[in-house]
């Protein structure tokens, strides 16, 4: 049979998609970490442990009030963001004329704080959450059988991170946003209420954090350590992708999810360390990342 | 002289009332307080030394028994300076749990070199009684010879000749491979290939694709904790086991059921050294466990329940903290408790005492929150584990 490079081709287009689906999950990450330092010029550290509580918002809502996923998909992301804007204007507020890294030190106790906090709850081996039952089978497509779930792992995600970039760049809201972060002083002279609009970019980031942990639920398992390793990559993908840039951050986190994805074919023990290779790389040649601004 | 007389008689008498002078033990409790391990082993495994304590009476007993406990992180650096540290500034005499067997194995150098005690409960190397044994470890409730034989034989005798693994991507995993590829072409079935995983790792559906491709019948998870819980889970997710593959779950605890929920985790065939409802003493038992602690003990607390009682029998008879006394006398007498009944310890440091194959329950099936297990057959403490002659231990050759 035909193969390429010691592998069926059927084998190697199931590896591609389901890097793609991982893929989803750091772009919609990475971009909630994109919109929040290139905007409001914070290393949200957070992130990792606001992608955790947004699944546990989700099994949350199933087991005490009996909402399920759908409704999770929608209120998890609100709930989560709205814990961001009072985390924003109770603590992060104050740093903003302070250096990068009392932002990334402050965010990064937090991160320990919430999972340290969950840990003690639900300890480690995580709850059990089901998916929908309409996203509980799957179709066969020739070369993979694949999930409903992971399927809609990328639908939503492109939905989301389309919406985002469009709302960012092609909208008036987005402009004012922009221009508040180059020029507050000058903005908030035409009226518009500049704190509050980063308070809810901060907001919206978070909840983008939260939405990815609501599509995790059902395919992972819910755990407090569930964004410990995973934030780790995606700061390496917002890295590659140049810090801040909005377009950067969603076509590196699908980009590097195939790498990663083609790693687990041709090298499983290497899939763990591939994305920081590529990381020293991209820096050693081009220093803002692939989609930055050379400063 | 008539005083003199008193004094020596009731000196004499008081001689006699307590033959042994106090002993102060100091036991360490090193396990995952944090990590992927931390709800198998962790806090839970100091409530199970407490109990075991507090059973022994160990206070009316002259013994004051202290115990310290910290968390290793699954680093063996961090664990062998811990062990290190406790050894030289603490004067812990015993070191007990320690899973991860990456961590156990630096832990039984560092004890043996400082001639302490290690009572190992957690990890599950075979090796800390083949090629890494020593006359100061015994390896207490499970290893991965017994689990590779429990769970894969089984598997090929029921027609599930062609394995491929899963593998978790250190010592442990490693050695669980190998223990049950050993088995499974012993009974004669044959390994197709595997793959190996980073420890932790959140996405296993490339791993378990490759699995899937292989066409073996059975796909066997040598992992541990939450590396396996996401295998099953993202498993099930795929279909792999409507479409006719079957999971071996080579390592699975009881807090690994309940992160699935019976409804994913129903049907799956594993290898445990305790479960609660074996019989009246292990459901007494996991109920004071479970008042204390919240949960029912995994079989690493329950074994480290019962490693800590027999320790504490031997300072008792010995009257000493020494480890070769205390040592000599545990490998001499049998230890009976209400997790294994009457069992031994075996010149390579092996405790010996039966193993259990079995099936997690249907939701339909089980009664109450945490009846998950159905008994399918027992394997004799000899059957069970590896025979000593089979395992490159030295001090057991002579």
């Amino acid at each position: 049979m035909f193969e390429l490079i010691g592998i069926p081709p059927q084998a190697l287009f199931g590896q591609l998609l389901l890097g793609l689906i991982n893929g989803a999950f750091y772009a919609v990450l990475s971009l909630g970490l994109a919109v929040i330092f290139g905007l409001l010029n914070i290393i949200n550290f957070t992130h990792g442990a606001q992608y955790m509580l947004g699944a546990f918002v989700a099994w949350m809502l199933l087991n005490y009030l009996g909402l399920g996923y759908w409704w999770a998909l929608l209120l998890a992301p609100v709930i989560v963001g709205i814990t961001g804007v009072i985390l924003e204007r109770t603590l992060i507020r104050r740093l903003y004329h302070l250096d990068h890294l009392y932002g990334l030190l402050l965010t990064f106790g937090l991160a320990l704080i919430f999972t340290g906090v969950f840990k003690q709850l639900y300890g480690v081996s995580g709850l059990p959450y089901r998916a929908p039952e309409l996203l509980s089978g799957g179709y066969n497509l020739g070369f993979m059988y694949l999930p409903n779930s992971r399927a809609f792992v990328i639908l939503a995600s492109v939905v989301v991170c389309f919406g985002t970039w469009f709302m960012i760049e092609k909208t008036k809201l987005g402009a004012y946003l922009r221009a508040a972060t180059e020029n507050p002083t000058l903005v908030s002279a035409f009226g518009i209420n500049v704190p509050l609009l980063i308070t809810l970019t901060y907001g919206f980031g978070v909840g983008l954090a939260a939405f990815a942990g609501v599509l995790a639920a059902p395919i992972y398992s819910v755990n407090p350590i569930m964004g410990e390793n995973l934030i780790i990559v995606v700061f390496a993908v917002v890295v590659i992708g140049g810090m801040g840039s909005i377009l950067g951050s969603i076509l590196t986190g699908f980009g590097l999810g195939l790498v990663e994805g083609l790693t687990r074919v041709f090298y499983p023990e290497g899939s763990a360390v591939v994305v920081f290779v590529i990381m020293a790389l991209v820096l050693l040649v081009k220093p803002a990342g692939l989609f930055g601004r050379e400063i | 002289m008539k005083i003199a007389k008193a004094l020596f008689a009731s000196a004499a008498f008081a001689a006699l009332a307590t033959p042994a002078l106090a002993v102060d033990v100091t036991i360490g409790v090193l396990n995952d307080r944090s990590g992927l391990y931390a709800d198998l082993a962790g806090e839970g495994s100091v409530v199970a030394t407490r109990m075991a304590i507090e059973d022994f009476d160990a206070e009316s007993k002259d013994i004051n028994v202290e115990v310290l406990s910290a968390d290793h992180q699954n680093k063996p650096d961090v664990g062998s300076n811990i062990a290190r540290q406790w050894i030289d500034t603490e004067s812990v005499d015993v070191i007990v749990d320690v899973p991860t067997s990456s961590v156990a194995l630096a832990v039984n150098e560092v004890v043996r070199e400082k001639d302490k005690i290690f009572l190992a409960s957690g990890p599950a190397t075979s090796d800390l009684t083949g090629k890494a044994c020593s006359p100061n470890t015994i390896h207490w409730t499970y290893d991965t010879y017994s689990l590779a034989n429990g769970t894969g034989k089984a598997m090929v005798q029921e027609g599930g000749d062609s394995w491929f693994f899963v593998t978790a991507d250190y010592a442990f995993g490693h050695a669980l491979e190998r223990d049950t590829q050993a088995v499974v072409e012993e009974a004669g079935g044959k390994v197709l290939g595997n793959v190996r995983h980073p420890l932790s790792s959140s996405d296993f559906s490339s791993f378990l694709l490759q699995a899937q491709a292989s066409g073996a019948k059975v796909i066997g998870l040598a992992n541990a904790g939450g590396d396996t819980i996401n295998s099953i889970k993202q498993a099930a997710e795929f279909g792999i086991v409507q479409a006719g593959q079957s999971l071996a779950g080579l390592l699975i605890f009881s807090t690994d059921v309940a992160a699935l929920g019976l409804e994913t985790a129903q049907g799956l065939v594993l290898t445990n050294a305790f479960f609660a409802d074996r019989n009246e003493d292990t459901k007494a038992f996991a109920e004071r466990f479970k008042e204390r602690h919240g949960k029912n003990p995994t079989m690493v607390q329950a074994g480290v329940y019962s490693s800590v009682l027999h320790y504490l029998k031997g300072v008792e008879a010995t009257g000493s903290d020494e480890a070769s006394k205390v040592m000599e006398w545990m490998k001499a007498n049998p230890s009976n408790d209400p997790i294994f009944g009457e069992a031994s310890v075996r010149k390579d440091g092996r405790h010996m005492h039966d193993m259990y194959l079995l099936k997690v329950k249907s939701p339909d099936a089980a009664q109450g929150e945490e009846d998950y297990f159905e008994l399918l057959a027992t394997i004799p403490a000899e059957e069970a584990f590896r025979p000593i002659e089979d395992g490159e231990c030295e001090m057991a050759k002579q």
